[in-house]
């Protein structure tokens, strides 16, 4: 059931509370992932606001401990992707490719009311399925994909899959751009486009950033949407955090190609103290407790705004 | 004995036409791994992937998710090696039913380095949740579909093509966890798979024939390895134990027996042939047995080394040896 925020239709304020979960919780714990929920934020609140068509979550509000690996001997291993509701031709399915985004997609989940608030304790705990990078058993999460690129290919197959059963459902997948290093994704790329899944679409966060830094300084892409059009891809750019244009590019009729939308964010959004750390910003880690002092100073303004 | 053509050609269209979820995914090798009829017969089953196979991996794990049976057909060494952290995280990690039907198993290519899996049943016993198989014939290239059918989990193939021979009858197929007991003695045990297991069937007679008796297990599943019919084969050796793999010494069958003999306090001599932590190269597979010692006279060699006594055989002697195909012994009437 959707929260009240999402129902008053307020994807902004949605991604504005995502963004101060985080922050909130990075404080509390010392560091983390902050600036991945500074540029996707709103791409969150879009997907699971109002892009993705998802029946209620089939999974506990509180996540369960970790069950053990799959294997043939464990049958309680449970779907991360329960979270996103049962699986039945006529949903989406949603694939989350990039998984240090984790804490991103779990206080989604929290907005959208998939997910109890005091889940985020159990994150990165001993014994916790709400892992820092997780796998499928991890809230929200279908396919193990911390091994970056590899979920667009699982997703090609889920969706080339339910292409062979009929199945009207999208097959949605969130990725970053870091991820367009890897080989695999332009691989998958021209697989997406040869057998032609008009059905599946990624959304991209164009952050610009990867963990050594500025992508342009690690290994220069160039642009991605030159580089799919070539490849035969339809793309579309968006800002990132204009959630209108985001739910706008999320309808789509197919036209025989995969869809990409690429999305630019800024990193720092949000947190314009985080452009002093620039371009360090994939994991906040505070030097000092100067620098955690004014960290602290920001979220409070930030919950005062708010 | 019979020699087959392209066994698994027609087998595998047979098999397939009353299973609707099995599907093939091919990566630019459909022909050179005999699944080019099976796509012009099943056009809308099969999938070409290109020369990608990270990607490839994905999508079979994607197709394996919505409840189909991925059969994906390329070489060895284009599935356990290119493509592992995919292969592992993809497919393995999640438990899929993905069956990855490996061709050209160790030395059986004259393509060379590139194309010759020697370190394949290492790499799939070390992998979590994957069962390995080997064919060893065309009774094997035969009826492991229907094993691998039936586990709940992803299934590595080491797949024979071509001219394959048939060692054991059609009524005897393979079994899951089950070696085959193809010769009985108590001087020592040989265990073999794959195409070291013609290599033995010449060796084995002419042994006995020398006065060294032997009992011979083929081996078809390297994991799981728990067969109580191999570890009764190791105990009643009376010297000692010789494996034949086509595949390097470190990590698969002598490995696995190796480790078998240690956890079962089974202290005996054990001398593992096979690629002796070496790369090879490309020529054709008899040179390439010769050369590196993965025939039935380098068989003949370790037994000698394991019994310490000369037999006095040649490669003359071995050339004499005909090998019919043979009822195995493993029934449970046997045992």
């Amino acid at each position: 059931m959707p929260t009240p925020a999402a129902a008053t239709a307020d994807l902004a304020a949605v991604a504005r509370s995502i963004r101060r979960r985080v922050f909130e919780h990075v404080m509390r714990n010392g560091g983390g992932y902050l600036s991945q929920a500074c540029s996707s934020a709103e791409i969150f609140a879009a997907l699971y606001g109002r892009i993705l068509r998802l029946g209620p979550s089939q999974a506990p509000m509180r996540p369960v401990p970790f069950p053990g690996a799959p294997s043939a001997a464990n049958p309680d291993y449970v779907s991360g992707g329960a979270y996103n509701g049962p699986h039945a031709p006529e949903y989406d399915r949603f694939i989350f490719s990039p998984a240090h985004y984790a804490l991103v997609l779990y206080t989604a989940l929290i907005e959208f009311g998939r997910l109890a608030e005091d889940a985020l304790e159990q994150f990165n705990r001993d014994g916790s399925t709400v892992e820092m990078i997780g796998a499928e058993h991890s809230p929200g999460v279908e396919t193990t994909t911390g091994s970056l690129a590899q979920a667009i290919s699982q997703a090609g197959g889920i969706a080339l899959g339910r292409r062979l059963k009929g199945e009207p459902g999208r097959v949605w997948v969130m990725m970053s751009d870091g991820e367009f290093q890897e080989g695999q994704v332009w691989e998958a790329v021209q697989a997406l486009v040869h057998h032609r899944l008009d059905h599946l679409a990624v959304i991209a966060d164009v952050n610009g950033q990867q963990c050594d830094g500025a992508m342009d300084d690690v290994m220069t892409v160039g642009s991605l949407a030159a580089k799919l059009h070539a490849f035969g891809a339809r793309v579309v750019e968006v800002d990132g955090h204009d959630v209108d244009a985001l739910v706008a590019a999320g309808e789509f009729r197919p036209d025989g190609r995969p869809l990409f939308v690429l999305a630019r964010t800024d990193p720092a959004r949000g947190v314009p103290l985080m452009r002093e750390r620039a371009p360090n910003l994939h994991y906040l880690r505070f030097a000092s407790d100067e620098e955690r002092a004014r960290y602290q100073a920001a979220f409070d303004a930030f919950d005062e705004e708010a | 004995m019979e020699r087959v053509q392209r066994p698994h050609v027609e087998n595998f269209i047979r098999w397939a036409a009353d299973k609707p979820k099995v599907v093939v995914v091919s990566a630019d090798l459909t022909n050179s791994c005999e699944v080019g009829k099976w796509r012009d017969t099943y056009p809308d089953r099969f999938f070409s992937l290109g020369m990608a196979e990270q990607n490839l991996m994905g999508f079979a794990a994607g197709l394996a998710r919505e409840g189909f049976e991925p059969y994906v057909h390329t070489f060895a060494v284009f599935i356990y090696r290119r493509p592992y952290d995919q292969l592992a995280m993809s497919i393995a990690y999640p438990n899929l039913p993905v069956r990855l039907m490996a061709f050209l198993p160790g030395i059986t290519t004259p393509g060379g380095v590139t194309h010759q899996a020697i370190e394949d049943v290492a790499i799939m016993r070390a992998t979590p949740n994957m069962t390995v198989l080997e064919t060893g014939d065309a009774t094997e290239v035969e009826s492991v579909l229907d094993v691998a059918h039936a586990v709940d989990g992803p299934v590595y193939v080491r797949f024979l093509r071509g001219v394959v021979p048939r060692l054991f009858p059609r009524s005897e197929p393979m079994e899951l966890g089950r070696a085959r007991v193809l010769h009985e003695g108590d001087d020592v045990t040989v265990l073999t798979a794959g195409i070291t297991t013609e290599e033995a069937m010449r060796a084995v007679p002419a042994l006995a024939d020398a006065g060294v008796r032997a009992t011979h297990l083929h081996v078809s599943t390297h994991k799981p390895f728990d067969d109580p019919t191999v570890l009764d084969a190791l105990r009643r050796a009376r010297h000692g134990v010789v494996t034949l793999e086509n595949h390097t010494i470190v990590g698969g069958l002598g490995s696995a027996v190796a480790e078998l003999m240690a956890e079962n306090a089974i202290g005996k001599p054990l001398v593992r042939l096979g690629l002796r932590d070496t790369y090879a190269h490309g020529a054709s597979q008899a040179y390439l047995m010769r050369a590196y010692g993965l025939d039935a006279l380098a068989l003949v060699r370790g037994v000698e080394r394991v019994t310490g006594r000369d037999t006095g055989l040649s490669e003359d002697d071995l050339a004499q040896v005909r090998v019919e195909a043979v009822h195995s012994l493993a029934k449970a009437e046997a045992l």
